[in-house]
């Protein structure tokens, strides 16, 4: 009996000093993002002699901060909810219709997944130059091509689960596919429209390839491709670094903060498929 | 319902036309140029035939080098991340104060982008690693960046501190799946936590770790952001993974159909880690 509660003592210290361990990178930037670029070569490990938020002003205007995030925003809402109808759409279709092109179709999206990102990239920027398409709804295009073959999969999976006398009930009140879609399928996806929605959310966000290679007008630049160009600009500004990635990494963390149990769940549903 | 094949194509469309336009054709096109002497975006290509595979595959040391790079770095991130991801998932499991925020410490470096890890890390190792070695006069912790196998083991801490938390999620999820009695039943039996961790619990989570095991390994085959902004390659090249080096062979040396191939040559590679993968899986359940 003693001897468990050592354990359980043992462990929870572990426990508290690994997280510390593991936090400590951001408790050194966040440190760090007070301090005058002085300061901070003298010691990087010493607490701020004064608080200011100098460095915050001058980063933020740096990174055009509202802007780029603005268009992060504006990129992963739209390209989110357009992969939720689009691909939940197909993915209800392919379910109910069980001929040989609907399977092989599916098959088709999702052996896509393997194919890697490089393999496609330049013929990729080719073909949308041509199709002047290296802009924001472009992107968004190029987003739901992409997230597609992910999100129907697990949409795909989710509806085969839900019983097709559903749709026969309605059908026979004398509902057109869309409104059996919209008023009957629609409603009952929203456990997995959640997961579908977090798991894009966060690549979507983060992608930094993708509009590296095709924005290249300042205005419609997102946050992880503004951070890159700022650091490569302000490469031993160390003041103005720490600061600005703490505020480009903020969003994130609150967002973490508020969908907590969505998100672990979300983790898990993504990686068993 | 009347299951029309307009309707069927009605709801499919939407989903393929961006599919076909952003993945297939360009894939397609891709395998094309892989045999033409492409040189910049919007030039003309010539048919070459095997050539740009034959140069790679025969005298191509800087791809040699990132492959082998890649392949190291991705073994010994399976086996760092996953052994970690385990035993956080373990602690995390246990009733314990405040485990809720010990998770969330644990998970929040997977929700930051490639990019900023990078940065995030290049401020540690070079300013905070700096500072620790002044702190306890430990030389090897200055430069911690411009050696070649410190810049390596730099890489994998950040992927580590990425991806373990990530892991763990997926191993709580797999601990909480296995039935309280079993465990309890073992313990009246008098089974030691160790047995018990050796006898019941590992076994039964056979399943995850194959999952975990070939998450990270496509997680750290296709490493590119990570790699970009913490070394770029540096030094002089020995920290270069197949991603950048497709990147940099397309864009800082305009040989777009060689950087191609090399992307084809990396298809096939993880075509068949992934038929490995399937094999495995399939395999496992039959025992099961």
């Amino acid at each position: 009996m003693n001897k468990s509660k050592i354990v359980h003592i043992l462990l929870f210290v572990l426990g508290c000093a690994l997280s510390l361990f593991y936090l400590s990178p951001m408790f050194i930037l966040v440190n760090n993002s007070f301090k005058s670029l002085k300061e901070i070569y003298l010691n990087v490990l010493a607490l701020p002699s004064k608080m200011g938020f100098v460095n915050y002003t001058t980063a933020l205007e740096k990174l055009n901060y509202t802007e780029s995030f603005m268009n992060s925003l504006a990129i992963t809402v739209a390209a989110v909810i357009l992969l939720i109808v689009i691909s939940s759409m197909a993915a209800w279709v392919m379910v109910r219709y069980k001929t040989k092109t609907s399977t092989m179709l599916f098959m088709f999206f999702t052996s896509a997944l393997l194919i890697p990102f490089q393999c496609v990239m330049l013929p990729l920027v080719r073909f949308m130059d041509k199709l002047s398409f290296m802009n924001r709804p472009g992107l968004v295009f190029m987003y739901i091509g992409f997230g597609g073959s992910m999100s129907l999969l697990l949409f795909h999976g989710f509806i085969k689960n839900i019983p097709e006398e559903l749709d026969e009930a309605a059908s026979i009140d004398g509902a057109r596919p869309f409104q059996i879609y919209s008023m009957i399928i629609l409603p009952l996806l929203k456990p997995i429209a959640v997961t579908v929605a977090i798991l894009n959310t966060m690549w979507i966000w983060n992608d930094f390839l993708l509009p590296s290679l095709m924005i290249n007008k300042p205005g419609w630049q997102t946050l992880p491709l503004k951070t890159y160009l700022f650091f490569g600009q302000f490469s031993k500004r160390w003041d103005l670094a720490t600061a600005g990635l703490i505020m480009v990494i903020l969003p994130v963390i609150i967002f973490y903060l508020i969908c907590q149990k969505h998100i672990v769940k979300s983790i898990t549903d993504g990686a068993i498929k | 319902m009347k299951k029309s094949k307009l309707t069927f194509w009605l709801f499919v469309l939407p989903l393929l036309i961006p599919f076909l336009m952003v993945v297939i054709w360009p894939a397609v096109n891709g395998i094309y140029y892989s045999l033409t002497d492409w040189n910049g975006i919007g030039k003309d290509a010539n048919f070459i035939g095997l050539s740009n595979y034959v140069k790679i595959l025969t005298s191509d040391a800087g791809f040699f080098s990132a492959f082998r790079f890649t392949a190291i770095f991705s073994a010994v991130c399976i086996v760092i991340i996953n052994l970690m991801g385990f035993c956080l998932a373990l602690l995390v499991t246990q009733k314990l104060k405040g485990v809720t925020f010990m998770r969330g410490a644990f998970f929040v470096p997977n929700l930051i982008g490639g990019v900023l890890l990078g940065f995030i890390w290049q401020f540690i190792f070079i300013q905070g690693f700096e500072a620790i070695g002044k702190l306890t006069g430990i030389s090897g912790f200055s430069g911690w960046l411009s050696d070649t196998k410190t810049a390596s083991i730099g890489l994998v801490i950040v992927v580590v501190w990425q991806l373990s938390g990530y892991m763990m999620l997926i191993y709580v999820a797999q601990l909480q799946s296995i039935p309280q009695s079993l465990t309890e039943a073992a313990q009246i039996d008098g089974a030691s936590a160790l047995r018990r961790l050796m006898s019941i619990t590992l076994p039964l989570m056979r399943p995850a770790f194959t999952i975990g095991i070939f998450l990270t390994l496509s997680h750290t085959f296709k490493l590119y952001d990570q790699n970009l902004t913490l070394t770029d390659g540096d030094p002089y090249g020995s920290t270069e993974m197949l991603a950048l080096n497709i990147y940099n062979t397309a864009f800082d040396f305009d040989r777009f159909g060689e950087a191609q191939a090399k992307a084809v040559i990396f298809l096939i590679i993880v075509v068949i880690i992934s038929s490995i993968q399937l094999y495995f899986g399939k395999k496992k359940e039959v025992e099961m």
